[in-house]
């Protein structure tokens, strides 16, 4: 069992909230890990991106290769475009189709979401609005990691237990929030894929 | 959790493995990609309750000194930095191979390849070996965890300074680590050396001897390391692979079902017996280093080699860091056919914070500066710099850290004028302060802004060595005429009286600073967040 995944958004988005979930249930697994991340300039607003890779066997490289990523999981509709080369011809992009404008010039969303929708069939998620509808916008994270979460190759029990180890500190509200915000996305993309 | 691997950042495994070294103290300045190094330490309970000191030090030369003198009282120490940081501490740095050391003394330099967050992608490993000290280059987190404890003993029995180098992809990536046994503190040993430690050329000519005299011994060292080993394989193709290089030559080879012959190299200087078996048996040989082409130029020679392969071929890129696709390519791999970015896709550079005061700060001085024909803003490293970006446009150099008030002055000294310059706290802490004392003693025509906002907060949000009130005093006391030294607010509601103290100062026919002080808000974000959870 080997998954590359490639986790993209917007410096301040919070994608290494939702890495740091998937090291801990693949650590609690029993799997090799490997998360590479952005600190520095680019997280001021910047295009930021993390390279997760987790495997039954020793990982050698960091980054992951090009054209073999088994998931891009981006948190805004733009971002999901700019790591296509890294995706392999088997693989899954998961996108929200929430914009986050920060910059001159930015598309309008139907045509990005057309340029993904003619390159792959991407599973698009409404995460603002299901994590609205768990409690808190702020959860649109964990609505992001429900759905993707059949594409990780993790039980999603065991990525629950990952999400109570990681927000048990800011108490027991946050946590039930943060699990529905997961089960809202995850059966989005289970009805997802019985229907298609 | 089933596991007791921690997850951590290289940069984390290179703080946690000197903590269970037995290390007594850590020295550093914040840098990307070290900074998360020193974060560590400080956070860590087991650190606390061992005593180990890790506050930030002013700049990397003064983080350099103290560790110096802790390991000259027999302690181990560590010093952290980025790879730029090295030139600010490498008076230090090259002198203490010189000296020598006591307890061990580790130096952890973090490089940038491909320019992630820094002005230039120099090699830490030109510094080791101009230095002529032990180097080690771990290639996975595990290593550089496992590394550690060697490198303080290692340090201890050559009594030398040792490197760790590490870059950008390792220090910011996490792995699980499995610890080792912690070992005790030194205990407190300072020794009379004065014919070591007093550099005067008597001593210094013997000193430099015994060094030149330990290399051979070093070597030696080398072909027992841990870290170089030789991967067995076949074919005419061979590989050197060294620190992270290693890890793209394994993956490519595993991808695409290559076996050639593989030497990893994370000890240096590199050992030779091994480097020249492998080229014994091989008909070419591809140099993977992840920076410069340091060891790949020394084995070509000055009339070169048709047999290595590697950066300075093409058969590598010459810049940036590697990856297993550009390995992959270099051992012959047809690269994959990939799914384009779609053109629709624009870039999204970094940018102040929304509500930063550095956005009112540059808008005040947009407006000023745009009043002379003919402006040039002299800046320096920081936030800030993004100001160089759209919309404000406002920056005109960025070099290195401190240069912002020196290069306004040169300018000032040609004739420039207004010749205006803008620091943040935490850098003119670094380097800033003896740049003023120039410009003061020849009193040139120089505006100083200091942008304090109370924090180091690029590398995010480090405790500033001087900042609020000390900023006055400090200017004061090298000898800013009191009249001269004005503080405004960054706030919108103050643009119009902020232009105008801009103004006056600018005009004025001699040294100025002008302190625009308002916290960072991710700062204040954070210590609002912390004071909730405490509330609790």
């Amino acid at each position: 069992m080997e998954k590359n995944i490639i986790l993209a958004g917007v410096g301040g988005q919070g994608i290494l909230s939702i890495a740091a979930v998937i090291d801990w249930a693949a650590l609690d697994a029993g799997l090799r890990v490997r998360q590479a991340e952005v600190h520095g300039m680019s997280q001021r607003g910047g295009a930021v991106q993390s390279h997760l890779r987790i495997s039954d066997r020793e990982l050698f490289a960091d980054l992951i290769a090009l054209g073999t990523a088994d998931l891009i999981l981006s948190v805004e509709p733009l971002e999901s475009l700019r790591y296509l080369p890294w995706l392999s011809p088997e693989g899954h992009v998961v996108t929200s189709t929430d914009p986050f404008v920060n910059v001159e010039g930015y598309p309008p969303v139907a045509r990005i979401i057309k340029a993904l929708c003619s390159a792959v069939q991407p599973l698009l998620v409404p995460a603002e609005q299901l994590a609205r509808e768990a409690g808190s916008a702020r959860a649109s994270n964990m609505v992001m990691l429900g759905a993707a979460a059949p594409f990780t190759g993790i039980e999603p029990e065991r990525l629950e237990t990952g999400i109570e180890a990681l927000f048990g500190a800011k108490g027991a509200q946050i946590v039930e929030i943060n699990i529905r915000a997961f089960r809202k996305g995850l059966t989005l993309s289970n009805a997802n894929q019985t229907t298609s | 959790m089933n596991s007791s691997r921690l997850l951590l950042l290289g940069a984390e495994a290179v703080a946690q493995g000197a903590i269970d070294a037995g290390l007594s103290g850590v020295y550093a300045y914040p840098g990307t990609p070290s900074t998360e190094i020193t974060e560590y330490i400080q956070r860590s309970r087991e650190a606390r309750s061992l005593g180990i000191r890790s506050s930030w030090s002013s700049n990397e030369k003064t983080a350099y000194e103290a560790a110096l003198g802790m390991s000259y009282a027999g302690k181990r120490s560590l010093v952290c930095m980025k790879h730029v940081g090295l030139n600010v501490a490498a008076d230090a740095f090259i002198n203490s191979a010189i000296t020598g050391v006591n307890g061990g003394l580790v130096l952890a330099v973090a490089d940038d390849p491909s320019m992630h967050s820094s002005q230039n992608e120099q090699d830490s490993r030109v510094y080791g070996r101009f230095a002529m000290v032990p180097v080690l280059e771990p290639s996975s987190q595990q290593e550089l965890y496992d590394a550690m404890r060697d490198a303080f003993a290692l340090s201890e029995s050559v009594k030398l300074p040792v490197v760790v180098r590490m870059t950008t992809r390792l220090s910011h990536s996490r792995a699980g680590i499995e610890r080792r046994k912690a070992v005790a503190q030194n205990p407190l040993h300072a020794e009379y050396a004065p014919e070591r430690f007093v550099l005067m050329p008597h001593n210094a000519r013997r000193q430099y001897q015994h060094l030149l005299d330990l290399q051979p011994q070093l070597e030696t060292l080398s072909a027992s390391s841990f870290l170089n080993r030789t991967i067995d394989g076949s074919g005419p193709l061979g590989v050197v692979a060294f620190g992270i290089g290693y890890n793209y030559v394994m993956e490519a080879r595993r991808m695409h079902g290559i076996g050639c012959r593989v030497l990893k190299v994370g000890h240096y200087p590199p050992p030779r017996a091994m480097i020249d078996e492998l080229f014994a048996v091989c008909e070419s040989v591809l140099v993977v280093e992840e920076g410069y082409p340091v060891y790949e130029e020394l084995f070509r020679g000055y009339f070169g080699s048709p047999k290595i392969r590697g950066r300075m071929d093409g058969a590598l890129p010459r810049t940036g860091e590697l990856t297993t696709d550009l390995v992959a390519s270099a051992l012959g791999v047809t690269p994959p056919e990939t799914t384009a970015v779609p053109e629709i896709v624009i870039n999204r550079p970094p940018e102040l914070c929304r509500a930063c005061g550095h956005r009112d700060l540059f808008e005040a001085l947009n407006l000023v500066m745009g009043e002379h024909a003919e402006h040039h803003l002299f800046s320096d490293i920081g936030c800030y710099t993004l100001s160089a970006l759209s919309p404000f446009n406002a920056i005109h150099t960025c070099v290195d850290m401190g240069a912002s008030i020196t290069m306004a002055k040169g300018a000032a000294d040609a004739g420039l004028r207004p010749a205006v310059c803008v620091i943040g706290d935490s850098t003119f802490a670094h380097s800033g302060m003896t740049g003023l004392l120039d410009a003061v003693n020849d009193r040139s025509p120089v505006t100083v802004i200091i942008a304090d906002n109370d924090t180091t907060a690029m590398t995010g949000g480090q405790c500033s060595s001087a900042s609020g009130a000390k900023l006055e005093r400090i200017c004061r006391g090298l000898g800013v005429e009191e009249a001269h030294i004005r503080v405004i607010i960054p706030l919108k509601q103050h643009l119009q009286e902020n232009i105008a103290v801009l103004r006056e100062e600018i005009a004025y026919d001699g040294v100025s600073v002008v302190i625009a002080r308002r916290e960072c808000i991710e700062a204040a974000a954070r210590k609002k967040r912390r004071a909730t959870a405490k509330g609790e």
